[in-house]
């Protein structure tokens, strides 16, 4: 077996044992099992979970991600003194938690939403956008975590650090935005706007959910602003595009910082 | 044969490897003596590629240890053993066996050497520092290698335990491994160093046996003798 295969088995396999895991999938599973049976509504509850999923995942992607980096650390020292490659052992960690992670949201939202079916019409995209969505941010938090992880061996710091983050993203930047907007209301910015919700990986993440959905006016300026201007399908693509983006250029800067490391 | 060419590293402002050149042979057991923050373990992990070099380079019997397969060469027992806390020292090691996809040929041998065996289903994190040092020294040595480095190896063993792996080391040596340790015990250098090399600052002062030590000082304790050598470098 691969290497990097080995060191994610692992990893799931300890991650299991500390049980946050098991934890992290049951509120998944029970919010959005509670929010289908008590509301009956496949699209009302993709909305529900969807401002979950753009609140909890980062905050639980970026601080797990993050204390599980410090917590192998040593492990991985350990690794490193073993005939394998830096590039094998970064990845095997990364995905040793990014996937797990994105896994436990899966099985979480998914499973509520399959059983639902069975006895209910759903619209099917409007659930699997949600599911992208938040594989897509637990991705991108994650490797946001290895790299702010690597950057900063003082554990406090990093966690400061990722907290700033998670504020940035999910609070700061609506307000931000909200102001950019009044400040040039006199002005054409909607393709401005399409450009700055580039820059926040939880924007796009709920823009491509609410393409999918009639309420995206009321969900947020951007995702109006995208419909409008770019329709569902170059929308889609275009945020999807970004969100792969958003995954890799941290997961390179991590692993060019670890390849460089001295341990 | 390790070859050591120019190494030199910088932590920041701090030179902590001055352009090393060493050669180290096989059947042979070196120890690095030196102050406090002299590059020792630097070093040691410099030749692991642990820390990597600014400048130079370190091969293996003509492999360059940037290479990760050059690895299956070198057994390392780190000055202070961290381990996943979640595992026994069994899953410990059969996780390592299981990553670099060979067994262990002396496992058993060394875990009843070491008196592991008792131990074998305890969580890491229960263990006393000396168990933990035990583990790193079969870590060590159950897949042969040739090259072994050993960081300061018995601090922290009872003298059985301390004993025991000078004992291992020995034999390590008579079966022509080539051997480099750290120590600050005068009487583990005098009981298993051929030869010393003694960093001061990041470069090799002196390097020579213990005889050569002693002459060179006008001391006949070796301690004493390397104690001058400090003074009389600084």
């Amino acid at each position: 077996m691969n290497t990097t295969l080995k060191v994610i088995r692992y990893s799931f396999f300890d991650l299991l044992r500390s049980r946050w895991l098991i934890i992290y999938t049951l509120f998944f599973l029970s919010i959005t099992g509670g929010l289908l049976y008590f509301g009956e509504d496949a699209n009302q509850a993709v909305l529900s979970v969807l401002n979950l999923v753009l609140l909890v995942i980062p905050l639980v992607s970026l601080v797990l991600g993050l204390s599980y980096y410090y917590y192998t650390r040593d492990f991985v020292e350990l690794m490193l003194t073993q005939p394998l490659s830096r590039r094998n052992v970064f990845l095997g960690q990364y995905l040793g938690i990014a996937l797990p992670l994105a896994g436990a949201f899966i099985l979480g939202t998914g499973i509520p939403f399959l059983i639902f079916s069975f006895r209910n019409q759903v619209d099917i995209t409007v659930i699997l956008s949600l599911i992208v969505a938040g594989t897509m941010i637990s991705l991108v938090c994650s490797s946001l975590a290895f790299w702010i992880g690597l950057a900063n061996e003082e554990r406090v710091r990093g966690l400061g650090i990722a907290l700033g983050v998670w504020l940035a993203l999910t609070v700061v930047y609506d307000g931000l935005l909200l102001l950019f907007i009044i400040l040039m209301q006199q002005y054409p910015i909607d393709q401005t706007l399409i450009g700055l919700s580039m820059l926040n990986p939880i924007d796009l993440s709920r823009i491509l959910v609410l393409l999918q959905l009639d309420t995206a006016a009321l969900m947020g300026y951007t995702g109006a602003v995208f419909r409008k201007f770019l329709g569902s399908g170059l929308g889609l693509v275009m945020s999807g595009v970004a969100l792969v983006v958003w995954v890799l250029v941290p997961l390179a800067l991590a692993q060019k910082t670890f390849l460089r490391k001295d341990f | 044969m390790v070859i050591v060419e120019r190494v030199k590293k910088r932590f920041g402002k701090l030179e902590v490897l001055k352009g090393i050149q060493a050669t180290f042979d096989a059947g042979k057991i070196t120890a690095i003596v030196g102050p406090n923050a002299s590059g020792k373990t630097t070093l040691m992990k410099s030749i692991l590629g642990l820390v990597l070099p600014d400048g130079g380079q370190v091969t293996i019997d003509g492999h360059n240890v940037k290479d990760a397969q050059t690895r299956n060469m070198i057994g390392y027992m780190p000055q202070k053993a961290q381990f996943p806390d979640n595992l026994c020292i069994q899953e410990l090691l059969r996780w390592i066996e299981d990553l670099r996809g060979q067994k262990s040929p002396t496992l058993n041998t060394l875990s009843t050497h070491f008196e592991l065996n008792p131990h074998l289903q305890k969580p890491l994190r229960t263990l006393s520092g000396g168990t933990r040092q035990k583990v790193s020294a079969v870590l060590a040595l159950m897949f042969n290698p040739k090259v072994l480095l050993f960081d300061e190896p018995t601090a922290g063993l009872d003298p059985l335990s301390s004993s025991r792996l000078k004992d291992t080391i020995l034999e390590q040596k008579a079966q022509g491994k080539t051997i480099l340790l750290t120590s600050h015990v005068m009487s583990e250098l005098e009981e298993l160093a051929d030869e010393v090399l003694f960093l001061l600052d990041g470069s090799i002062i002196f390097r020579g046996t213990l005889e050569e030590i002693r002459e060179q000082s006008g001391e006949v304790k070796l301690e004493r003798a390397i104690a001058k050598l400090m003074q009389v470098s600084v």
